[in-house]
């Protein structure tokens, strides 16, 4: 086996594992990282998005629209979310442990019981391509994309919007927002939705790579935690480092030891990182800017 | 803590009085009590649920044709919600508060381990109605599900005839997934086939990039998957759009969690399972416990060998409590003695072997084709669970209630 068979080998898992910590994080670095609301729902906001884009591709929908769907979706959940519980909590953060956790049993068992214990699979588009022996997954490499693309927009909208800046400025000094004429209600739903969204489009680009169940938000729910608080409050320069040290830590402890030790490694790198980071990288990063 | 648990209890018992509502207006006096503790939500509901569905429907049979020696069978159920702990504590609630004269319990070999011990200190008695990785020598319970030396004695010399001698198995982190593997070791050797890999995967996990070029790199004749549960089974999706192409061999997948039906073909093309029921079989017997079930559950998504498991479950316990003219676990152990407590069930004729409450069984090596229909290339006939005897097992003369496995057999007398 050649140097460069090698060298793509390593590279497809390391994106591929940061695809997914990217993506699962995401919507929880806007909503966690940023809004500080411990969103235990998380998990259901990504399942929501995976089951309606299902749904849209058995409907006759093309995949992308599928995940269009079940990003909007998603979203719009969050809007009602917002609007019904999570407002009330803003200054009480650990209230919103139990209030996201009490959603997120509800939206398992009610799921259950109306669509039942599982959804039919919609299957991976694209096929798959050989590099020396081994053959890949093309969907993977659009999954990897996908993080990119998200990451950039993010980076986007937070910093060259006018939105992204009212944003930022709510959810630092909300008052002083307030005074200046920013309708922060609006602006904390728009900023919550974005991040029920975001996790609704995770749940829509891995619905046709994985099982469709009512527990599926689960599989998710670690990994997304553990990059958000790695990576600290900013959305861009905390979910990127952190997926990319993650994703290093985790690819190369499951080629070299397997399943059990990448998920031992993830843990043990994030358990360094918060000792030696408490601000997680995002927080080092910028005080070491100004 | 306490409150979670009242609300986990409420919760059970608010469904179960919705769902099992109906019995009531059966009960007569004195009804005999059935346990029942099945995942019916969690990780593992998909291949559960038509347990609890499939103890249903045998006890609306037998009340409607005069329950158990003139007494009605009374269902007490509760939702284990894939979780071991739940177990536990519905285990105990059923034998102490509840007092069942019996119970169903358990899905995956965690939860019956974390459970059986219970079942021993209170001294009650527990049908086991699944396959698993074999191995309990213990005489509060009766195991009605398929073990190794029936699943993989036949599965694997099959495979390896087929197809090739070096064997990759990919098996779930945990006590099922490690015995299982290492029966599957133990036959390969006997075969004269050699291990390619082996991983073992924590339960949960769903992400198999690294597992599949792995299995690229050991480029094995086939794999033997041993997945357990729905996070898991992403795997087949993920390994069918890498483009993988190799046979597989399982004794847990189809059979339980229906994933041809789930997954878009041809993602499970060149599956082959020991299983000793699914829907798909094709004898007259099969046919008409598929349409009772599909009269009574019509929204059910699979028929599959743990609701067969737990149908004819039911049927046996009504044999020998009739027989034993006694619900006391040590009157039905002497009738199971006799060595001839047999029936008809769907997938053919079963018997309880004495020596280690386990059951023989027919079983169909069910091959899935690339669009997701099954076909039965080999089907083989009473096949006994004769291990745990040969091994040394005998629950008539003495009880370890212990698992043994093959490299911790039973002690030598």
């Amino acid at each position: 086996m050649d140097i460069a068979t090698l060298a793509f080998s390593a590279l497809y898992q390391f994106g591929d594992a940061f695809a997914f910590l990217v993506l699962s994080a995401c919507g929880l670095a806007v909503i966690f990282g940023m809004m500080g609301v411990i969103n235990l729902a998380h998990g259901e906001f990504i399942m929501c998005g995976a089951y309606v884009t299902a749904a849209a591709v058995h409907a006759g929908l093309p995949l992308p629209l599928g995940i269009l769907a079940g990003t909007i979706v998603s979203a719009l959940v969050g809007v009602l979310v917002e609007l019904a519980v999570i407002r009330h909590l803003y200054d009480r953060p650990l209230d919103t442990i139990v209030a996201t956790w009490g959603l997120s049993l509800i939206a398992t068992q009610g799921t259950l019981i109306m669509v039942g214990s599982t959804m039919a699979g919609v299957g991976t588009p694209f096929g798959s391509f050989q590099v020396g022996d081994y053959s890949y997954s093309i969907y993977r490499i659009v999954l990897f994309c996908s993080a990119l693309g998200v990451l950039a927009g993010l980076y986007a909208l937070f910093n060259w919007t006018r939105f992204g800046v009212l944003a930022r400025a709510t959810i630092q000094v909300p008052h002083m927002a307030a005074a200046l004429g920013v309708d922060t209600r609006l602006i904390y739903s728009l900023t919550f939705a974005c991040g029920a969204g975001l996790a609704g489009l995770a749940g829509g680009l891995y619905a046709p790579t994985m099982t469709l169940v009512p527990t599926m938000g689960a599989t998710f729910i670690m990994e997304a935690f553990v990059t958000v608080v790695i990576g600290g409050a900013d959305v861009f320069l905390g979910t990127a480092p952190a997926g990319g040290v993650l994703a290093v830590v985790k690819s190369v402890m499951t080629s070299w030891q397997g399943q059990l030790f990448g998920q031992i490694g993830l843990l043990v790198a994030v358990i360094i990182v918060v000792r030696v980071l408490p601000k997680g990288i995002s927080g080092f990063v910028l005080r070491e800017r100004t | 803590m306490t409150k979670s648990v009242l609300r986990g209890l409420r919760a059970a018992a608010l469904t179960g009085t919705l769902v099992f509502g109906s019995h009531q207006a059966l009960a007569a006096e004195n009804p005999i009590k059935l346990g029942v503790l099945e995942d019916q939500s969690g990780d593992f509901a998909a291949a559960t649920i038509g347990k609890v569905h499939a103890i249903q429907l045998a006890a609306d049979e037998i009340n409607k044709s005069g329950g158990i020696m003139g007494r009605p069978l009374e269902l007490v159920p509760y939702d284990t919600q894939s979780d071991n702990t739940r177990y536990q504590e519905f285990m105990r609630r059923v034998l102490q508060r509840d007092k069942v004269d019996v119970v169903f319990a358990g899905f995956s070999s965690a939860s019956r381990e974390a459970y059986r011990p219970i079942v021993d200190q209170f001294n009650g008695f527990a049908f086991y109605n699944n396959q698993y990785e074999g191995g309990v020598c213990d005489g509060h319970m009766i195991v009605t599900g398929a073990v190794p030396e029936q699943q993989f004695s036949t599965l694997i010399p099959y495979m390896m005839e087929k197809y090739g001698k070096n064997v990759y198995t990919l098996a779930a982190d945990y006590n099922f997934g490690q015995i299982s593997a290492e029966w599957v070791r133990k036959i390969v050797k006997e075969n004269g086939g050699k291990m390619a890999g082996e991983e073992f995967i924590p339960l949960g996990v769903s992400q198999f990039s690294q597992s599949v070029q792995n299995i690229q790199k050991a480029k094995p004749d086939f794999v033997v998957t041993l997945l357990v549960g729905t996070a898991q089974a992403s795997y087949y999706e993920q390994a069918a759009s890498a483009n993988v192409n190799l046979p597989m061999a399982s004794s847990v997948n189809v059979g339980q969690g229906y994933e041809h039906k789930r997954f878009k073909p041809p993602s499970l093309k060149d599956m082959y399972v020991t299983t000793n029921y699914i829907e798909e079989i094709d004898s007259p017997k099969s046919k008409e416990f598929y349409a009772k079930f599909k009269a009574k559950f019509p929204s059910e998504p699979y028929v599959n060998q743990e609701a067969e498991n737990s149908y004819l479950a039911v049927y046996l316990y009504k044999q020998m409590v009739e027989r034993a003219k006694s619900t006391k676990r040590e009157d039905i152990r002497k009738v199971i003695a006799m060595g001839d407590v047999c029936m008809d069930a769907p997938e053919g004729k079963v018997c309880i072997d004495p020596k280690s409450q386990h059951m023989s069984h027919t079983i169909y090596l069910a091959k899935v084709d690339a669009n997701h229909a099954i076909s039965f290339p080999k089907v083989w006939e009473d096949i006994k669970p004769y291990w745990l005897g040969d091994a040394g097992c005998d629950l008539t003369k003495k009880d370890p209630m212990a698992q043994y496995t093959p490299s911790n057999p039973p002690p030598k007398p």
